[in-house]
């Protein structure tokens, strides 16, 4: 989806801002929707694609004037009413209203080690790579309805395989319940001037899976 | 690069976490502290979540994982090279030898600054970064500011963080579009081959570590 979460080569949101010292939360309610998220997560209700996709679904105007755990809550909250697991009288009431979804809740024991072993997203694939180190490699100008990784500002443009990840669960299939749908996963550098027109002594490197890209 | 002078940023994603003072209620919470506070609650009743998990989730990332993890990741390259030449080849088992592993960290890279080329690390889709070594990010490496402009102008960003490269050094950028998490090593500082391990890893700043700052010399650091 063309959204503004895609925000890559924009220049009008101003200078960066660094804070000094700066806490980890700056209120508790963040470190809330932080743990949420996480815990709701680990409950395998949904994957890391559909979250992403769930906040990218969101108005431009909300996306880019709430903070980043206020998207968090939002795309949160979008996923427990879409799965069924709340309803919107429930979460008016904050409290259940009809009996729950069969779900096993973290455990506080269980914390350190979900955390620990994470959730790798290389999966085994039979398929042989199309493309090798060193090869030219165009991404392809495409434009799809839903959740991708293909940001708009490399659509069209040529760059160099640096490197060559293996198989990995593909974004544009899993957050839509298609499957993991593994495709090989390459590092393509495109170089500033391929990008943006000008002689920057500087090279941008993207993620990008196979289906993304074609020979120039 | 110059910019044209720009009023404030209005609130954007990540950049403004202040915005939600004004509904204070009478017990001092604001509306977004309601808000999720009900949402808790709910979820709490619904039997989905245990408080007592989400105390030790906030505790985790508050107290024990920090970029203090990556630092010493990266000083132990700096001293040991066999360390060094596994962490360059399998970021993933070298970093996870220390200690450090796990979600948003299951696949690493890391990328070492030399005299001729600086790493950075942004996501320009959302806010992808290596938790296990450096924590949660900080608001400005979420901001839209910096997920914008780091790609196309990178030197302008790195100005704002105070750092001035050399037009002959080659910037590459990395933007995380995938699982893949990247880890900076940053040059190491000039007179520190007397350093401890520990001492090394006081000079490692986490904006090193994301491409955004250098190592601190060894006169910077108590």
């Amino acid at each position: 989806m063309n959204n503004v979460h895609d925000m890559g080569g924009m220049t009008g949101f101003g200078p960066v801002s660094p804070e000094m010292d700066e806490p980890v939360f700056h209120e508790r309610w963040e470190s809330r929707v932080l743990a949420l998220g996480l815990a709701m997560g680990a409950t395998d209700q949904w994957n890391i694609d559909a979250a992403r996709h769930a906040r990218e679904t969101l108005s431009p105007a909300q996306y880019l004037s709430w903070s980043y755990y206020q998207v968090r809550l939002a795309g949160l909250i979008s996923q427990l009413l879409a799965k069924g697991l709340i309803d919107a009288a429930e979460l008016h009431a904050g409290k259940a209203l009809h009996p729950p979804s069969p779900i096993t809740p973290l455990k506080p024991a269980d914390v350190a080690s979900v955390l620990a072993r994470g959730t790798p997203y290389a999966r085994k694939s039979s398929d042989a790579a199309r493309f090798r180190l060193g090869e030219r490699v165009r991404a392809r100008n495409i434009h799809v309805a839903g959740h991708t990784r293909l940001p708009r500002y490399v659509r069209g443009r040529a760059g160099e395989i640096v490197r060559i990840h293996g198989t990995f669960v593909y974004p544009d299939s899993n957050a839509h319940g298609r499957g993991e749908d593994p495709h090989w996963l390459y590092t393509v550098a495109f170089t500033a001037a391929e990008l943006w027109g000008k002689a920057d002594n500087a090279l941008v490197n993207l993620d990008l899976w196979e289906p993304y890209l074609e020979t120039p | 690069m110059p910019r044209p002078a720009e009023p404030k940023a209005p609130p954007m994603a990540g950049s403004d976490h202040h915005d939600d003072h004004d509904h204070d209620d009478e017990h001092g919470l604001s509306g977004m502290a309601l808000k999720v506070k009900s949402l808790e609650s709910l979820l709490i009743d619904k039997g989905y979540v245990d408080p007592a998990a989400l105390d030790r989730l906030v505790e985790t990332y508050e107290k024990n994982i920090g970029p203090r993890n990556g630092a010493s990741v990266v000083a132990r390259a700096w001293r040991d090279h066999a360390f060094r030449a596994w962490l360059l080849a399998d970021a993933t088992a070298a970093i996870a030898s220390m200690g450090f592993a796990g979600r948003q960290g299951e696949h690493m890279v890391a990328l070492e600054n030399t005299e001729t080329v600086h790493n950075m690390v942004v996501c320009t889709l959302c806010s992808c970064y290596p938790w296990p070594v450096l924590g949660l990010p900080p608001v400005w490496y979420k901001s839209a500011a910096y997920r914008s402009r780091a790609v196309i102008d990178p030197r302008g960003v790195l100005a704002e963080f105070g750092v001035t490269l050399p037009d002959l050094t080659t910037i590459r950028l990395w933007d995380s579009t995938a699982e893949i998490r990247y880890l900076v090593i940053p040059l190491r500082p000039q007179n520190t081959d007397h350093l401890s391990e520990d001492r090394l890893a006081a000079l490692v700043t986490r904006d090193s570590m994301i491409g955004t700052g250098l190592a601190l010399p060894p006169d910077k650091v108590p």
